[in-house]
């Protein structure tokens, strides 16, 4: 009797089942979306974290920038000497390479690495010098043309004097390139913590033990495209020639890895002039549970650096990955939350209209021997059933609308670290800083830390699917326990209300 | 049989206090068929519902046989009606969803019956009014006279031992009203039912053993 009268009210009460369990519906499926969607923008910045600081690196020791002092650069200098460059048709074309620690960066005493291996809980620990390869490549006049013009004041009548030739137009003009790439010094011995244990191979080989001192490169396999380079190039770092080994690319999807060219730790400190100095540690605990216990026993023996977990380094992923998962966890959360609230109402809402207006009905049961919680088991089973058929069809709707998000995959870009450092133009100096505090060069260049785009994935989890579930049943409830107080409240005697 | 000792039903209104019963005494014979007439607003329905155990009086004493309905608790009151009471209204009050068997299976829901049992017996109530072929058919796809005739088999199928009946031919015309009130008094004098009929009609009326009139809650008898 329960099922024929649940079947035979949901069937004959069509537009009242429709409008609750739609209404359900769209509840859930959006809930069920920003839910998914929530937990995409958490893989993503899980990968970016892992592109940049590598898989397992529970802990990464790094010291804060200073502000540099007066009249220090922060980035490389160019200093060319008089005789710099060669010197053809009244132009001069010079180039430089410089290898620098990376503006945002602060680079110390490798021998902290020793300290952090020697503290109890820690599994593994490797050293890393983050860096920047600056290349200056550009085409001046013959200055010496303009000072002729100067001394020689042209005569009445006679030709002025010739106008400067040379430089990039012929007419005394100059031109000139800074690229610049990242490079990350790394022992190749210990790939396994740090930056590159969260690579794979895309061509050659990867470093190896045998690389120490060798003048091996491995390439970002997205640089390595962009750069026209493949395995068996060279690649000029710091003005000297590296042999491009392998290319390698992230394991997280579409993620950039950490730097653009990869190399020996120590051939890097002599390049750059950081003999026996890194900027940051990759640490590996023994356990997770350790992690906390271990970051104050680093931070008392290295009183200097700054020792971040896992958790503290998601904070710091910025950039638009950073804004989504604001917008989804504030504004996401607020309107689903409200879409819920207002179809649980409706909900709520039309189940007591409809015991009221069923009021006859509910009495002559009741008049007809029909117990209260016969009655009042009768609403609720059929809020319940409404409740379902909308987490049903919610269902439906939120896996279609997953599928749409994942179907458009938008691309989120992530920077962990400092940010961009964008500087003006700064003017025709000879000496030049890319980036940093002390000013800058014209363009943006990336700081220290490293960016990656991620494209965002909504993944349809456990707890996606049960949280429609649940909502279902809450909302089937809660409607039907409204309905049903309404139902228990009816006199049996109104069956003999007369009809209008 | 009913007894009634000095039963007044009050209703608070906002403000006004409605007297709708007024120190009714009086008794029922089980079987007897007895007919409720009076002016609307008279209490005819209160004295029915006090009979039916749905509502309890004021003051005073209500008992069905052995059971006190004026004091046992609302869930041995349900238990009274399902098993003990058969109910026909002026409207029908047919669940509108439901076939004509079904509703007539809604009856047999709180005995516990089980659901083969509940399909005989329910077929053999609309049989017994007359509506063997018609058990699939939802109420809308009824007449009124076939509507009532259903809500009939659904107060006897339990094979109560009192049938109440508010205005139970209000709603009809002529020919149907003598049809219903023929089955009625038929169903009464196989089965020794007490019949109980509240009805403005005379010609109704006349066919009853006993006729109480009942104005401004007082109770008479013609
Ligand atoms: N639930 C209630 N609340 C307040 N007053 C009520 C209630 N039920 C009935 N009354 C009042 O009690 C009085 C008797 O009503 P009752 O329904 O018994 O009359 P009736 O004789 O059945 O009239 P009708 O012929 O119109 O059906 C009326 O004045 C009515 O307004
Ligand atoms: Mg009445």
């Amino acid at each position: 009797m329960f099922f024929t009268y649940l079947r035979r009210e949901l069937a004959g009460r069509r537009r009242q089942t429709a409008i609750i369990a739609i209404g359900m519906a769209l509840a859930i499926a959006l809930v069920m979306i920003v839910n998914s969607v929530s937990t995409g923008v958490r893989d993503a910045q899980a990968a970016v974290l892992e592109s940049v600081y590598g898989v397992g690196t529970d802990l990464t020791v790094s010291q804060s920038p200073t502000p540099p002092a007066e009249g220090e650069a922060g980035g490389p200098r160019f200093e060319f000497g008089a005789d710099a460059g060669t010197t053809t048709d009244g132009s001069t074309e010079i180039s430089q390479s410089r290898l620098s620690a990376g503006p945002g960066s602060t680079t110390f005493d490798e021998a902290d690495l020793a300290s952090v291996q020697g503290l109890d809980g820690v599994a593994a620990a490797s050293a890393t010098l983050s860096l920047t390869n600056t290349t200056f490549d550009g085409e001046l006049p013959d200055f010496q043309q303009s000072t002729q013009g100067t001394d020689q004041m042209p005569a009445d009548g006679e030709q002025p004097a010739a106008p400067p030739q040379g430089g990039f137009d012929g007419a005394g003009g100059s031109a000139f390139d800074v690229d610049s790439f990242t490079v990350l010094g790394l022992d190749p011995a210990s790939a396994a913590v740090g930056p590159l244990s969260a690579v794979e191979l895309a061509d050659g080989r990867g470093l190896e033990a045998s690389d120490t001192g060798e003048a091996v490169a491995v390439l970002d396999a997205g640089y390595a495209t962009t750069a026209e380079l493949a395995v068996g190039d060279t690649i000029d770092v710091g003005g000297t020639e590296f042999e491009i080994v392998g290319t390698v690319s992230s394991t997280s999807a579409d993620a950039a890895t950490a730097a653009n060219v990869y190399l020996p730790l120590d051939l890097a400190q002599s390049i750059s002039g950081e003999e026996g100095m890194i900027s940051s540690i990759s640490v590996q605990a023994e356990s997770a549970d350790g992690i906390d216990a271990l970051q104050a026993e680093i931070e008392e023996a290295l009183p200097d650096a700054t020792v971040s977990t896992q958790s503290d380094l998601a904070a710091s992923v910025s950039g638009s990955l950073a804004s989504a998962s604001s917008l989804i966890s504030n504004l996401g959360l607020w309107v689903s939350l409200a879409v819920l609230v207002a179809a649980f109402l409706i909900a709520i809402l039309f189940t007591i209209q409809g015991v009221t207006r069923r009021t006859r009905e509910f009495g002559t049961l009741k008049a007809i021997g029909w117990s209260n919680g016969r009655v009042v088991g009768q609403v609720a089973g059929e809020s319940l059933v409404q409740g379902l058929i909308g987490g049903a069809v919610g269902l439906v709707l939120g896996l279609v609308g997953i599928w749409a998000v994942n179907l458009i995959a938008p691309t989120i870009g992530g920077s962990s670290g400092s940010d961009v450092v964008a500087g003006g133009p700064g003017g025709r100096e000879m000496v030049m800083q890319a980036g940093g505090p002390g000013g800058g060069f014209g363009g943006a260049m990336p700081s220290a830390a490293s960016s990656a785009e991620v494209v965002l994935q909504a993944p349809v989890t456990v707890s996606v699917i049960a949280i429609a579930i649940g909502l279902a049943i809450a909302g089937g409830l809660v409607a039907g326990a409204f309905g049903g107080w309404r139902a228990a409240r009816l006199r049996p005697a109104e069956a003999l209300r007369s009809v209008a | 049989m009913y007894t009634l000792e000095h039963v007044s039903k009050t209703y608070a209104q906002s403000k006004r206090r409605i007297t709708a019963l007024q120190d009714v005494s009086l008794t029922i014979p089980k079987g007897q068929l007895v007919a409720i007439q009076g002016p609307t607003g008279g209490g005819k329905s209160t004295l029915l519902q006090m009979l039916g155990a749905l509502d309890r009086p004021s003051i005073g004493r209500v008992a069905l046989g052995e059971a006190e309905l004026s004091h046992l608790p609302d869930r041995r009151l349900a238990g009274i009606r399902a098993k003990e009471i058969g109910f026909v209204f002026q409207g029908f009050n047919l669940i509108p969803t439901l076939t004509a068997l079904e509703n007539v299976e809604t009856a047999l829901e709180p005995l516990g019956v089980s659901a083969d049992e509940r399909r005989r017996r329910a077929t053999e109530a609309l049989g017994s009014v007359g509506l063997g072929d018609r058990g699939g058919h939802v109420p809308s796809e009824l007449s009124g006279g076939q509507q009532q005739r259903v809500a009939i088999a659904r107060a006897l199928v339990k094979e109560p031992d009192v049938l109440l009946a508010d205005e139970p031919t209000g709603n009809l015309d002529e020919q149907t009203r003598d049809d219903i009130m023929d089955l009625l008094e038929g169903l009464w004098r196989d089965r020794g039912l007490t019949l109980i009929v509240v009805t403005h009609d005379s010609a109704v009326a006349k066919r009853a053993e006993r006729r109480l009139h009942i104005r401004d809650g007082a109770v008479t008898e013609r």
